[in-house]
């Protein structure tokens, strides 16, 4: 588990932030994505892929959760 | 266009790596490239943020020279005591060119060294105690500080000191912040760990201190983060932004104090200058206090007017209205600056090796003047830097990260620049080499350098480099001589 913020970006979709490794890309894809429930698995265009809880979307962002990775360490 | 090819840079990379053994050589590979400016992620091209290859000559610093000297070390009201033996602060004493006003000693500390000057003793005893007392001493001798940090160097992480508890106890008995700062130098692969600690600490330990307590606060509020005031980069930064009607609450941390930063949740939009040492702080405010922050570049009117562009259209029309009559204002001046370096200067190659965000930023203001970045690298850099970096600059030039002394050297031999903009390290071996060279982290003891006021200083440096005389004098009289000398024998 590690501490993630998700934020928006300036081209309207999300960036995924990793504080730990400062490791910054865009989120391609979110599992979930309704009012009520939104995470799930994160597919980043870096080629990793990590977990969060669906929670119900969050009104503002960025927003800082606790995620898993999903696969093997990129860089 | 680059000097060289694609493949001719390639077998460049190639040739200087063969003087390395296997496995450095395939580590250095990773971290030199051909930049393509189709890439859209430098990690496919370049890799960066890991440790220097032991052996080799590295220009990185260490982390409590990214917490004590970029981040904390400028905040001129507060008292920055290096923790542990005397080297690391002394040999970085008042190095690095931040301006601040004030009166030294009395209610501002920039250039001064503060130091708990560890012996053998205080490594086998602990150096607590001796922390808490020289708390004591300074309250005493400098009652006008506003806080204090304890920059942690090396042997305090090892003996294991509880600088935390030192500190709470003697903020409680001064009644000021006294922030510890668990920088040790061994942290992290470069500086940029130190610039990620810092800003935690001040998260932690400053910034929330005023939340709550009322502030008059207008809609046009703005802090710059991440300018450290070089020769009075901020200085020169701010007039323009306040020119255009923003009033500028805080600077980070150049001529910076304390009281501005526990003020910085109040404004409005936080303009970020030096994204790898306070992007962390600024994504933090965004999601703690809902203030979006937005990446500036005050290098070279081309990139000025697009930043100011940019940040007055986060505002209504009146800063938008002001903020073309500044650019209108300025416009002549530029004019003449161009019209009279430009003629001199086009054309020129230059090579970077800086730090933070001058390999990226400043390619803008060479471009002004007809100059050409052929290639670039970073101390410390991330991913994300090279992400930013690529856009910037041309097909096949060059990229280095974290290069050693030998493949610099090498680089700098085979594409010949006219020009090299790196440290102090590397300035004489380049003169030498017959290359003019201006030190482009503390502008070569000149600047200011960003804003409009800066390109002129800018402009006339690397005109007064590269036009030195002394360029042509490389050849001692005696060789020149010799061709003639032969003649005559014959
Ligand atoms: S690495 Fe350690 S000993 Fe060396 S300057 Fe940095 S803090 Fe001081």
């Amino acid at each position: 588990m590690a501490n993630i913020m998700i934020r928006q970006a300036d081209n309207g979709g999300l960036v995924f932030y990793l504080p730990k490794r400062d490791l910054e890309a865009s989120i391609q894809s979110i599992e979930f994505d309704s009012p009520e429930k939104w995470g799930g698995e994160l597919k980043l265009d870096n080629g990793g892929a990590y977990y969060i809880d669906p929670i119900a979307r969050p009104p503002r962002l960025p927003i800082s959760l606790r995620a898993k990775r999903l696969g093997a360490a990129e860089d | 266009m680059a000097v060289l090819t694609r493949e001719e840079t390639e077998a460049l990379i190639a040739e200087v790596l063969e003087v390395y053994p296997d496995k450095a050589k395939k580590d250095r590979a990773k971290h030199l490239a051909v930049n393509d400016q189709s890439v859209e992620q430098s990690k496919k091209c370049i890799t960066s943020n890991r440790k220097s290859l032991p052996g080799v000559m590295t220009i990185r610093g260490c982390a409590y020279a990214g917490s004590k000297g970029v981040v904390w070390g400028p905040i001129k009201d507060m008292i920055h005591i290096s923790h542990g033996p005397v080297g690391c602060g002394q040999y970085s004493r008042a190095g690095r060119r931040n301006y601040y006003v004030g009166t030294t000693g009395v209610d501002s500390f920039g250039t001064m060294n503060f130091t708990s000057d560890f012996q053998e003793k205080d490594i086998v005893f602990g150096g607590d105690k001796k922390l808490a007392k020289l708390i004591e001493e300074i309250e005493q001798l400098f009652p006008l500080h506003k806080g204090i940090s304890v920059q942690s160097e090396c042997p305090i992480g090892l003996i294991g000191d509880d600088i935390e508890a030192v500190s709470k106890k003697a903020s409680a008995a001064i009644d000021k912040p006294v922030v510890p700062v668990r920088c040790e130098g061994f942290r992290g692969v470069s500086q940029s760990l130190g610039h990620h600690i810092a800003n935690d600490t001040i998260r932690d330990w400053v910034l929330d201190k005023r939340d709550g307590k009322a502030y008059d606060s207008t809609p046009y509020d703005v802090a710059i983060i991440g300018d450290y005031n070089i020769g009075g980069d901020a200085w020169a930064s701010r007039i323009l932004l306040e020119e255009m009607g923003l009033r500028v609450v805080a600077q980070w941390s150049g001529d910076g104090t304390i009281a501005e930063m526990m003020n910085t949740p109040k404004v409005k939009l936080n303009l970020l200058h030096c994204y790898r040492s306070m992007n962390y702080i600024s994504r933090h405010m965004e999601e703690k206090y809902g203030i979006p922050w937005m990446e500036y570049n005050f290098f070279g009117p081309t990139k000025i007017i697009e930043s100011l562009r940019k940040i007055a259209d986060f505002f209504d029309d009146s800063i938008r209205e002001k903020c073309e009559q500044v650019i209108a204002r300025y416009q002549p001046m530029m004019d003449e600056i161009i019209a009279k370096y430009k003629p001199r200067l086009q054309g020129k190659k230059v090579m970077l090796y800086v730090g933070g965000l001058r390999p990226r930023h400043v390619i803008g203001a060479y471009e002004d003047l007809g100059m050409e970045v052929v290639g670039t690298g970073y101390e410390f850099a991330h991913n994300d830097d090279y992400d930013r970096t690529i856009k910037e600059m041309g097909n096949a030039t060059l990229l280095y990260d974290d290069i050693t002394g030998f493949e610099f050297e090498e680089f700098v031999k085979r594409i010949k620049p006219d020009m090299v903009g790196s440290g102090i390290k590397e300035k004489y071996i380049f003169q030498k080499m017959g290359i003019p060279l201006r030190q482009m982290h503390s502008w070569d003891y000149s600047g200011p350098y960003h804003g409009y006021d800066g390109f002129a200083i800018f402009a006339r440096d690397m005109d007064i480099a590269l036009s030195n005389p002394v360029w042509h004098n490389m050849t001692p009289p005696w060789k020149k001589a010799e061709p003639e000398a032969a003649q005559k024998a014959a």
